[in-house]
């Protein structure tokens, strides 16, 4: 793979995922005022000293953007690193284990998509505690049953080549097998389906935050900001948008980088179509 | 000599009772990478058969594989809905956290934990309080809210005529548009027209729902006060009242999932012209269109018909977001609503509602491609 094979909407969306990365990197250098510093009145305009105004409660829209992308990305990340693992180890395991194992995880697996995602979690969210750590779980644990399902049928082809077999025959452990027979040979739709997870993830995480069961205010996230901020639409305040707009281009982000590698995985693989 | 051609892959390897052939696997288990976030169906799992030991169920299967096929799937359906009920109603009663404590608060002393725990019935045992909700709710009693101490039945009637107007009418205009956009897109395969298409609904399928929503009530309510905001209605409005209120939440919702829908077909329609019989019609010489008709069209309904339900089914999810966002009355406030104050009679239930809802939706969808598939027309 070398550099100009990379399309051209492929390179916007590295670039606009590099910038959310930088600004969440480096929040506490970029951000001109505090997280939760009060510099002015609620939803001042726009000006010279706080380029994109003040929010309802009168802190800088801007600064608070930056520390968002730093919550915003940490939890969508950390939840789809965690879904991935969960949902590639679990689903290659079946593939390997065949029989009662890939029965019971499969139908579990089923099941648990059986209910709608959004649903499932606001159940769930009803019961446990209000915290990070178990919103992560959450998400993570939901959004690994869509990994499951492609792992499950990628590792499904992978596992009858002769060359697990082979691997099979000299005594290799499952986990042997799943880890360096079956994986590398998944890896390029698995790189694909983690950033359309991804970006998943930045939504879900965002649809909670703005439902009010995720990321707990004071907190700067985007989600969260326009909640905050949703009521000043009807006065033509346009601050609950800034949050809003930054979400859609991550995703879009992400999605353009993705859009390109599955296109390149299926130019990879040939074929008529695609 | 048309039959002939029709079903060139009549013989499907798993059908024959060969081991799974992984080019084969590969082509099922390849759309589901090019799928967007929420295509979260639940289609049935295709069971790689074994070598077929004629028991049976198998010559039941062969004489009328589509009748056999239907009932299966409704039977999984059944239990679908049984097994979710018992893990919308265990994930909550089985998660750390004692209900009484948490609703009481400051004011939690033993003695009232015991009372209150009394009064909801949670001193019982799990499976007792599991098939007493169970069967009330059979008889359509979703018992009473925690917070007011209304009955869950009347407001989940009320409101869920008011989420499934929402979804109907975006359903209603989302669905001719997309798929029509999506026969558009393959058209003009690889031609400007789809790639504007394609990267447009790109766009369009990673905009949070909240976002689009506020950007319509921005623009058509602030600056052009053309439409009603919130959204809410009340039963005494008559229908065109009621709709004219809906108007940006319906289109919220249409500009939400068409993108979705359109792609879906779009891939759909792609995967069956690529399949091996439409080279072959194609190297037969006969003309495009006739291919289309005589043997891509009857290959692409099942497809299509998934895609649309998928979608209907994430409307009726999607309307969560847009309800809170225009305050309309509908099952999805009610059920943000119980989540913040953990009003669990009404969670359950509204889970229960949307579950059963989403998973009619994805069997009446298999049911249906089942019923389209041309394959399944004839006994073997």
């Amino acid at each position: 793979m070398n550099l100009r094979s990379v399309s051209v909407t492929a390179w916007i969306g590295i670039a606009g995922i590099a910038i959310a990365v930088i600004a969440a990197a480096l929040a506490p250098w970029l951000a001109p005022y505090g997280e939760n510093q009060v510099v002015g009145s609620p939803w001042e305009a726009a000006s010279q000293a706080f380029p994109l105004g003040l929010d309802n409660l009168g802190r800088d829209l801007l600064s608070r953007m930056i520390y968002g992308a730093r919550m915003t990305l940490f939890v969508a990340f950390s939840a789809t690193v965690l879904s991935f693992s969960l949902g590639v180890v679990l689903s290659f395991v079946a593939a390997v284990m065949r029989g009662y194992v890939d029965m019971g995880l499969s139908r579990l697996n089923d099941l648990m998509m059986s209910i709608p995602t959004l649903i499932f979690a606001l159940i769930v969210l009803a019961a446990l505690p209000q915290n990070l750590a178990v919103l992560i779980g959450v998400m993570a644990v939901l959004d690994s049953t869509r990994v499951f399902r492609l792992g499950r049928a990628l590792a499904g082809d992978i596992a009858v080549m002769d060359f697990v077999e082979a691997a099979r025959l000299r005594g290799e452990k499952t986990l042997w097998i799943v880890f360096r027979e079956i994986l590398p040979n998944a890896m390029t739709p698995l790189v694909a389906e983690f950033g359309l997870r991804l970006a998943f993830a930045v939504l879900f995480i965002s649809t909670l935050s703005f439902l009010g069961l995720g990321i707990q205010p004071p907190t700067a996230d985007w989600g969260g900001m326009v909640k905050d901020n949703k009521d000043g639409i009807i006065f033509g305040i346009s601050a609950a948008l800034v949050p809003g707009a930054a979400i859609a281009a991550l995703t879009i982000s992400i999605n353009l980088v993705v859009d390109w590698l599955l296109k390149r995985t299926s130019s990879l693989k040939g074929g008529r179509g695609g | 000599m048309m039959s002939a051609t029709t079903c060139p892959t009549d013989r499907s390897p798993a059908a024959s009772g060969s081991p799974p052939d992984p080019l084969n696997e590969e082509a099922a288990g390849q759309p589901a990478a090019f799928m967007d976030p929420m295509t979260d169906t639940q289609s049935i799992p295709s069971d790689p058969v074994k070598v077929p030991a004629p028991g049976p169920l198998a010559i039941l299967r062969a004489r009328f594989p589509m009748g056999s096929r239907i009932g299966e799937r409704m039977l999984l359906g059944i239990c679908l809905l049984f097994a979710s009920s018992i893990l919308i109603f265990a994930g909550i009663e089985v998660l750390p956290g004692n209900f009484a404590e948490t609703y009481l608060g400051q004011a939690a002393t033993p003695q009232a934990i015991a009372n209150l725990s009394a009064e909801f019935g949670l001193d019982k045992p799990l499976v007792t309080r599991y098939f007493d909700w169970l069967f009330n709710i059979l008889h359509g009693d979703f018992g009473h809210s925690w917070a007011s101490g209304q009955s869950v039945s009347t407001q989940i009637a009320d409101r869920l005529g008011n989420s499934l107007l929402l979804a109907g009418a975006a359903a209603i205009i989302a669905v001719p548009l997309s798929v029509g956009l999506g026969l558009i897109a393959v058209l003009y395969r690889d031609r400007l027209v789809d790639r504007l298409i394609n990267l447009i609904s790109l766009a369009a399928v990673s905009l949070p729902e909240f976002f689009v929503a506020y950007l319509l009530i921005l623009v058509f309510v602030v600056q052009h006060s053309v439409a009603a905001f919130p959204a809410t209605v009340y039963d005494s409005m008559g229908l065109m009242e009621k709709l004219q209120t809906i108007i940006l939440p319906v289109a919220t919702l249409v500009l939400v999932v068409i993108a979705h829908m359109m792609r879906m077909t779009r891939a759909a329609i792609i995967n069956v012209m690529a399949s091996a019989y439409m080279e072959t019609a194609e190297l037969k010489g006969i003309g495009a269109m006739r291919a289309i008709v005589k043997h891509a069209a009857p290959n692409a309904l099942a497809p299509i018909i998934n895609v649309v339900a998928l979608n209907l089914a994430y409307l009726i999810v999607g309307v969560v977001v847009v309800e809170v966002v225009f305050v309309y009355p509908g099952m999805g406030q009610y059920m943000v609503d119980a989540v913040t104050v953990r009003d669990l009679p009404v969670v359950q239930g509204c889970g229960l509602v949307f579950a059963g809802i989403y998973i009619l939706l994805n069997m009446t969808a298999d049911i249906l491609s089942i019923l389209v598939n041309p394959r399944l027309r004839h006994p073997r």
